[in-house]
């Protein structure tokens, strides 16, 4: 057993999990919000990494004023879409809605894939030091920040929702529509506002993932290991998708080591979590905090 | 001349149940296979594949409405079961020389099998959950077909041997679309038929209201397994014989994206439609290639240059499929089937339609 490289490996899982747990957070939030799985959340992340790229290096932009500009762009990039494609779908069954977003999720992959490439392209350098030294690990500066950055937001969605107007709201909405409605909350607003809100922390987690590994369409496959988190989590449990996120990081680290040293197999990384997600879908469907859902005959 | 009448007129429930309400359709319906009988005489070898893939992907988009259309469950995962057959076919083929024309109907129940096993969770989850669950499948049998190199090739990929009986070999477009024909006549007739079982229309239930089929005495878990496993079924075969038309198969090519275009046929074809499942596949063969005569059209142009058409056109043939199914989603969710029903009837009704 190499302890070192487990340990850093658990640390590198806890830094990405730490990702996986904002994403998750946001693909919660829409589900909550407005009952929508929305497949096309790996896109948000694509589109935020992109488009901050595309500033900081065709318009030669400071990194801090890139990054505000991007993240109003995709606060009328998620209300829009909201606005365009999901509102005539209210009310249409589950597999309607499911569709809509992963048509969603390959037209966007693909516009940008014709605009930008298919090679990854690296962001230009923001800290002057590479990496520093913390408890006798080498972390490069990045992860420190990205860490940094998703703890921050997850303390921003907490403060949200159990102490402003605008969060209160969204939890009325998710916990009964009509009730909301009779509330004077409009619930048009909130869904909108839940696919802003979304878009940006996806994009945020995007442009972090952008700076420490560069932009590529690989991005968009985020979007598609929140589905291990937030299972492992439940569905519509914000604190669960963070856990889950964190646990499925880690949890995929273990697996590469378990595969380096012992397995052999390649490619543990991208497949132990969906091992994990078929496991927990046939013990535990609703997850660690998910709300169970009683029906019997 | 033997119209279908503008009322409801049928007495028994043989005539609700037909398939062909009138001799007219019957005729339509040879007519029509007797026309593509004799496509060979008239169409190109480009053409005739494209016929070839319209059966093949048909076959398994049909297999996919029977799932999500008539049991209202969905899968995400529908391109590894289609490459899953493809290779079990090419594989039971060279390992057991068993001849082609057992293999493809073999491979169908392999993949049935292996269907049942991941939808062995379909049983006890519906909507997003068994979407999730399917796209996982997707994702570890992906993975299975880059490492099981005695069963898929690994990278390198499989050789397939082409469909022969008796003396006869289907190696050219032009013999083999009578296979796929066959193929496609039988499977279309099977599922038409199972609509008008009792386990056909325990599946319909089960998609309206599974409470109320539980009430009613269906075994839930049953019939979302048997749906899965039937929809693997028709993915294996529509997969082993697209492995003996390409005598190729490659590990790449049941991406996630197939399975997407899948969910794309049967929502663009319409939900719940038979006959609609095949317009979907054919609408979905056809886009790309009205994506690349459109590129080509503009080829040279300004717009051309600008937009970087030519180097492109894989992505612009993406973009057409998910723009496809979120147009068809808000302006025709009952897809083509019911475009095709309205103008029958506003022929029948000409001129006064209304």
């Amino acid at each position: 057993m190499d302890w070192t490289l487990l340990l850093q490996l658990t640390l590198n899982g806890l830094i990405v999990g730490a990702l996986y747990g904002v994403v998750a957070m946001s693909f919660v939030l829409i589900y909550k919000a407005s009952q929508v799985v929305n497949f096309a959340q790996g896109e948000f992340l694509l589109v935020g990494a992109w488009v901050c790229w595309w500033m900081l290096t065709e318009w030669q932009l400071p990194f801090w004023a890139g990054f505000l500009l991007t993240l109003a762009f995709m606060t009328l990039f998620g209300m829009i879409l909201q606005v365009v494609v999901l509102r005539p779908l209210i009310g249409e069954p589950v597999i309607s809605v499911i569709m809509a977003t992963i048509g969603l999720g390959i037209f966007f992959q693909a516009l940008m894939k014709w605009i930008f490439g298919v090679f990854a392209k690296p962001f230009p350098p923001i800290f002057s030091t590479e990496r520093v030294n913390l408890l006798g690990l080498e972390v490069q500066t990045v992860y420190l920040m990205s860490l940094g950055i998703s703890v921050l937001i997850m303390a921003g969605f907490a403060w949200f929702f159990t102490a402003s107007k605008h969060g209160l709201a969204m939890r009325a909405t998710a916990f009964d529509q009509q009730v909301a409605q009779s509330l004077g909350i409009s619930v048009p607003k909130v869904f909108a506002m839940s696919w802003a809100i979304s878009a940006v922390v996806s994009a945020v987690a995007g442009v972090v993932v952008g700076v420490v590994n560069g932009v590529s369409s690989a991005l968009s496959f985020y979007g598609i290991k929140v589905f291990p988190a937030v299972i492992l989590g439940g569905l519509d449990s914000v604190i669960g998708a963070v856990l889950g996120g964190l646990i499925v990081g880690v949890l995929e680290n273990w697996a590469q080591y378990l595969d380096a040293e012992w397995l052999n197999w390649g490619n543990m990384v991208t497949i132990a979590p969906f091992y994990a997600l078929i496991i927990i879908l046939l013990i535990k469907p609703y997850g660690l905090f998910g709300t169970k859902n009683i029906e019997r005959v | 001349m033997d119209l279908a009448p503008a009322g409801d007129y049928r007495s028994s429930y043989r005539e609700d149940m037909t398939i062909f309400p009138t001799r007219n359709s019957r005729l339509a319906m040879l007519l029509g296979l007797a026309l593509l009988c004799t496509a060979p005489l008239f169409l190109g070898r480009y053409e005739l594949g494209l016929l070839i893939n319209i059966g093949t992907l048909g076959i398994a988009a049909l297999g996919l409405n029977i799932l999500v259309g008539f049991t209202g469950q969905i899968s995400i995962g529908h391109a590894a079961f289609f490459g899953f057959g493809a290779f079990a076919s090419a594989w039971l083929h060279e390992r057991w020389h068993i001849p082609v024309a057992l293999c493809i109907p073999l491979a169908g129940v392999m993949t049935a099998l292996v269907g049942l096993v991941f939808g062995a969770p379909a049983g006890r989850l519906k909507g997003l959950y068994l979407a999730i669950a399917t796209l996982a499948a997707q994702f570890i049998l992906e993975d299975f077909f880059a490492r099981a190199q005695w069963f898929t090739g690994g990278v390198a990929g499989r050789i397939t041997e082409p469909f022969s009986l008796g003396g006869w070999v289907a190696d050219r477009e032009e013999s083999y679309l009578y296979v796929v024909i066959a193929y496609v006549v039988v499977m279309y007739l099977a599922a038409a038929n199972l609509m008008r079982t009792r386990d056909g229309r325990a599946l319909i239930a089960v998609r309206d209201h599974y409470l109320s089929a539980e009430v009613m005495g269906i075994n839930l878990a049953y019939y979302r397994t048997l749906s899965f496993g039937i929809a693997s079924l028709y993915a294996g075969i529509g997969g082993a014989l697209y492995a003996h038309y390409l005598l190729f198969v490659s590990v790449e090519a049941f991406n996630i994206l197939f399975s997407i275009q899948f969910l794309g046929m049967v929502i663009i074809g319409g939900l719940g439609s038979v006959m609609g499942s095949l317009m979907g596949s054919a609408f979905m063969v056809i886009l790309p290639e009205v994506v690349q005569a459109g590129a080509d059209l503009l080829s040279g142009s300004a717009i051309d240059r600008a937009l970087k058409l030519g180097a492109s056109i894989s992505f612009l043939r993406e973009m057409a499929v998910g723009a496809a199914i979120i147009l068809f989603l808000i302006f025709e969710p009952d897809g083509l089937a019911r475009r095709w029903r309205l103008i029958k009837s506003y022929w029948k009704l000409y001129p006064y339609s209304h």
